[in-house]
Parts: structure tokens; sequence; C-alpha cells
């Protein structure tokens, strides 16, 4: 029996201290229910809820502990933070788990640590967990393990095993950043892990291509997180390192966290200042970019452009000084360059493609398939008239689109034209 | 003009698309017997469903369109919606017309309205999917209450059948008044319809229903939601765009 008051205690403290972590994705693994077990994993992934900050909440996001050995200076469980301490049993965790998942609360557990006693120490019971869920519990939810810097390879080994995904933190941008920081961390105790990963990953990939019966190994793959303004990288830095991050460890998702202020001293933004975030939301934009609309990342930023406009999203900016590419003919460009259009998705540039099979479109169809023709219609041409004159220069477009659309970011750009 | 009226089963749907073609019927319009408006300028057809005919006009159906197009037309049904029987009937008209397959075809109106509604269709699924909370009564069952804009019940069975194997669930709706129970030992999903007792509500089952830890974890549920949320985040326009205000008197986080 469990003691009610503790484990609520326990619940608060730990969640408190994980949400930080900023990947909730459930998605990107299968795993059937075998033998009336419990659970599944679709490759879908399900937000169950979201928290009032607009977050998704698909996991259990927890920590084991937040006793930690290292002082990392941007974060709450650091040694030198004078907080509570707890720590969940391995059983209360599994427990936790098993209840909420059979309540269609969440696809399954997200856990990770601070770091009490060694690396190893820590790794050994978070695989434990991982191992207890699918064994005795016949679990197929989502795991997602964190791997504690430093754990050793059997350990990781056996994470990615019982795990879905595992991940390891690249923490800051730069490995100045990091060193500056986080002192008692050294980039090789997180790139030794995530190249580890990844190999071990593609070779499960290729041995079940072969046999069926071949083990998984972390099937969701490997994701990263870094936290962003708290040091000086430009958006360049940032997006440079997650590309070469995606192409070097195949990774999954790389997260950007804007940095939440939690202290005034450690050289770092203090208590007042605001969370980047939209900074943090023209990352992700262009880190889709990068991933989805497969653009190279030097056509986003560059030593030319090393700053992602705030006013504009990355594809219009990236247009707008690209405007020699343009209009496009809707009814002949390819898939590729159709969805390169600012103003169209990537579920617009599918529709568009293939309803063009059966006769040429116009500015109706368009906008019944969904296209955000305020912004489309500068850069494309189809059956009917064009809407305005295409030869406009780069910012008459730019002014026109601003003042024609709301940005519900617009507080947060106004107010950085004032700092300038 | 003729007015066909069916019973509102998907199969008297089908059937009524039967008796279409059957009579050569050119204009053509489809009521569930419940809409049934009195028009004195149109003839009017009852429709017998007939499982034999209507499953003539699916498997036709899928050699002109693929069957992702045909559960689009299945969840254009489960809307419920004023009318979209009529819609059903003119894609189909469209697609038994062409000789090429017409399914992606987005200039269309039909089509693209048909994709549209099938969306929202989906989504609701999805956040079934998502919103329902099961707790625990005493007997074993875990129960959930829920009351979706469209009848996805036949469609979200597979989901959680396959997900919730090992324990016996049934998931209720409120407002279409029938509920899918699964039953472990027989591995079956049943459609149900459950007699409340006096006073007491399918959102409103008495308390001493729940087995004794069920509060605590709802508890333990509710304080995990609260300390994962970041309060210098906060972002409550965001917060109701994903979890619509109509969904929460059934989330055990927003109570």
């Amino acid at each position: 029996m469990m003691n009610w008051d503790r484990v609520r205690e326990k619940l608060s403290i730990l969640s408190d201290a994980a949400k930080y972590d900023v990947s909730c994705s459930s998605s990107g693994s299968k795993r059937n229910n075998k033998e009336k077990g419990l659970g599944d994993t679709t490759g879908m992934g399900i937000c169950h809820s979201y928290t009032e900050d607009g977050r998704c909440i698909s996991l259990l996001k927890i920590l084991l502990t937040n006793f930690c050995i290292y002082d990392c200076a941007y974060c709450v469980s650091r040694r030198s933070n004078d907080i509570k301490r707890v720590a969940f049993t391995v059983e209360e965790v599994v427990d936790l788990t098993i209840n909420f998942y059979r309540r269609n609360y969440i696809e399954g557990l997200f856990l990770s640590s601070g770091i009490f006693k060694n690396a190893d120490y820590t790794m050994e019971r978070l695989v434990r967990v991982a191992k207890l869920l699918r064994t005795e519990h016949k679990f197929n939810g989502y795991i997602h393990l964190k791997t504690i810097p430093g754990a050793s390879e059997l350990l990781m080994k056996e994470a990615g095993i019982w795990a879905d995904r595992v991940s390891v933190n690249i923490e800051m941008p730069s490995e100045e950043s990091l060193k500056q920081m986080a002192p008692e961390k050294n980039t090789e105790d997180i790139i030794k892990p995530m190249a580890y990963l990844s190999t071990a990953i593609y070779n499960a990939k290729e041995e079940r291509a072969i046999s069926k019966k071949a083990p998984r190994f972390a099937p969701a793959g490997q994701s990263t997180q870094m936290v962003i303004g708290a040091t000086p990288e430009t958006d360049k830095d940032i997006m440079y390192k997650a590309s070469s991050l995606y192409a070097g460890y195949k990774l999954k998702r790389v997260y950007y966290s804007g940095y939440v202020p939690i202290r005034d001293d450690g050289g770092l933004p203090g208590m007042q200042s605001e969370v980047p975030f939209l900074r943090e939301h023209r990352l992700y934009q262009a880190d889709w970019l990068m991933r989805l609309y497969k653009f190279p990342i030097q056509e986003i930023v560059n030593n030319d452009y090393p700053t992602l406009a705030t006013d504009i999203d990355p594809k219009l900016g990236w247009a707008l000084r690209n405007l020699h590419q343009f209009p496009v003919d809707i009814n002949s460009a390819d898939y590729e360059m159709i969805m390169r259009v600012p103003g169209i998705g990537m579920g617009s540039a599918f529709k568009i493609v293939n309803a063009r099979k059966f006769g040429r479109l116009g500015w109706e169809q368009l906008r019944k398939i969904g296209i955000a023709t305020n912004r489309a219609k500068y850069f494309i041409t189809c059956t009917d008239a064009n809407y305005q004159d295409l030869n406009l220069q780069d910012t008459t477009i730019r002014q026109r689109i601003l003042t024609q659309t709301n940005s519900k970011f617009e507080k947060y750009y106004t107010q950085q034209l004032v700092l300038f | 003009m003729i007015s066909l009226i069916y019973d509102g089963t998907f199969e008297g749907l089908l059937t009524a698309v039967f008796e279409v073609y059957e009579h050569k019927w050119a204009e053509a319009i489809i009521y569930k017997q419940v809409h049934v408006q009195k028009d004195a300028f149109s003839e009017q057809y009852s429709v017998i469903t007939d499982t034999e005919k209507s499953a003539r006009v699916w498997r036709g159906l899928g050699k002109k369109i693929s069957d992702s197009a045909c559960y689009q037309l299945y969840c254009c049904y489960l809307s419920e919606l004023v009318g979209v029987e009529n819609l059903i009937l003119q894609y189909m008209r469209d697609a038994f017309a062409s000789a090429q397959n017409i399914e992606e075809n987005f200039g269309s109106n039909t089509i693209l309205q048909v994709a549209q509604i099938a969306r929202k269709v989906g989504r609701e699924k999805h956040r079934m999917e998502a919103f329902v909370r099961f707790r625990l009564l005493k007997d074993g069952i875990f129960y959930a209450g829920i009351e979706p804009d469209f009848n996805v019940l036949p469609i979200i069975t597979k989901h959680f059948k396959s997900r919730y194997a090992d324990q016996s669930w049934l998931i209720y709706d409120i407002k279409r008044r029938y509920g899918i129970h699964y039953d472990h030992y027989t591995s079956r999903v049943n459609t149900v319809e459950v007699e409340w007792k006096e006073g007491v509500a399918a959102n409103n089952v008495a308390k001493d229903a729940f087995e004794p830890n069920e509060e605590l974890y709802q508890l333990l549920w509710k304080d995990y939601f609260k300390h994962t949320s970041i309060p210098a985040r906060r972002n409550m326009k965001l917060h109701i765009r994903h979890v619509p205000r109509r969904y929460w008197k059934y989330l055990i986080e927003k109570q």
C-alpha cells in the first residue's frame, strides 16, 4: 500500500522539476498489444491534455529524483539550489504509470532524473523502471528514457531495448556555453552516448529489415534539447548546430527550450526577463522548414542573415530574399516549389498537385483548398487574372502583408522595435 | 423531385442510394425519418433497409474509389449533419459516373466538402481517444461518459479495444444514449444501452460505486496537471484552443 501523502508530495516536486524538458512526443513507434497485455503504441501519438501554457500532455513526465551531484547554472535541481529533495522508488513510478495509463490519462512515461551518487547508479534505476513495465506488467505503451551523461554503454544498450525513445540533452547550443553554464559536464559525455545510440539504432533497424525477430532498439529514435536565450548564440549558430545533429546522429527531433528565468545570479537572464517565446517559435518554424520542407539550412540563415526576422515567418523571409524564383505557376510547378510558397502548407500543396490533374485551378478553388491567399497572392499565378501586380519590391510586399494581417506575436515584435 | 425517407442507419442510407439508381430518379432528396418535413410538392418514398442492396452499393463504390475515400463517406454519415445524405449521394453519383477515380479532385465542391466534413469527424474521433477519462468502478469496469459532437463510438471502438485488451471498460455516449462495452474475458465489444437507476445520470455516477483508490488517482492526476504547467509561459488562449470548454466537464484535470 502506498503512502499517498508522500507520493503526492513527490509527484508535485518531481513533475515540477521535469517540466522544463519540452519533448512530449509519443509518436514514431509501433508496438502492438501482445498476448492481451496492457496498451499499444500506434505510431500516431495522442495528446491527452494540454497545460495552461498550451503544451501538450502526452506522457507522465517526471524525474526519478531531484537530488543531483551537478551544479548546472540553468537547472532548478542544481546542487547549490536550496530546495526540497525527494526520490521516487522504482515501484512508485511503475504504479503511477500503470494507473494513469489504464484511465487513459497518458500515452506512457517520460522518465528523467537528477544524478545521485554517479551516472550508472542512476541510469540503472531508470532502466529498471522500463524493464519492470515491459516484463512484469506487459506494458506496451510509450516509454521515453533520458540517458544520464557518462552512463556505461551496457546500461544504454538496455535502455534502448526497453524504451521507445532515448535522449541525451545537448543542453547548450555551443561547447563554450556548456563549459560556462555546466563546468562539471563535458561535451564528450554528451556526444559519446549520442553517437553510441545513433549506431545502435541504425544497426537494429538493419537487422530488423532482415529478420523481424531481431530485437528492437529505441524504435522511435533519439532526440535532444537545447536551452536558447540563456547564452549569446545567434539563430544561425543554433540552427547550424541543429542541422549538424540531424545529419550526424540521425536525430528525430531537436527541441528548443526558451530559457525560463529561475534565478537572479549565475550570469543568466534575471527573474524579470521574458521567456523568448517568439524566438523559440521562429526557431521551430525554421526547424520545420529544414526537416519537412527540405530547405537546406543555409537558405534560411547564413552569414548575411544570422538572425531570423521576428515580424515575419522564416518562409516568407526566404521568399522575399528570393523574389527571382517567383511567381510560381500553381498549375505547372512541381510539388517542392509549391511547398515553398508563403501561405501554402504541406497539406494544401498536396491537394493542389492532386486537384490539378482534374482541371486547372483558379483562386476560388485555391481558397477552398485552404491556402492563405493574403500571403500567397504575391507569389503565384493561376488560371484567373493575377490578384495584383507581381512586380512589387520585397519591402512593399512585406509592408502590405504586415498591415493586412494580424499576428498573434505583434505584442512581442512591436516591443522589440522600440528597443532597436 | 422525390423524397426518400430512411431509418437513419448506414445500411438504410446505402439502400436509399440503391433505390435512386433502381428507379433512375434524376432528382432525389434523402431524409432521415426524424427530419422529415411534410412537403406538399414532392412525392415521398419509404426506404426499407436491405442489407443485400446496401452491400451491393458499398461493393460497387469500392471499385470506384479507395478504401480511405469510402471511410471518408462513412465519417460524413456519422457527422449526422442535416442534409449530409445528399452530399453523400452526390459524391456517389460523381464516383459512379466517372471512368477515373474522382476522390482527389479537390477542385470539386462535393469532394472538397466530403473531405472537410470527414476531417472534422476524424478530429472528433481523435479528441475522444484523447479525452476519454476512465474511472474504475467497484465491479472492475473502467467507465467513461462522453458527449461527442458527432457519433464517433463506431470508429473509436478499435482503438480502445486494442489498447485496453486486459481490462473491461464501458464508454457511454450520453447524448445518443448508447455505449460500447468491452469484456476482457470474451475479448468482445458490444453495443449496449444502459438503464440508469433513478436519480443517477450517466455523468453523475454515485461516489460509492467507484473503487476505493479511484479518487486518489484522480487527485494525483490533478496534482500532476497543475505542476507540469509553467506559470511563466501561461497562455490560456492556446490552452482553450486545444481543449475547448465544452469538453472540460469530462476532464478530471479541469474539475
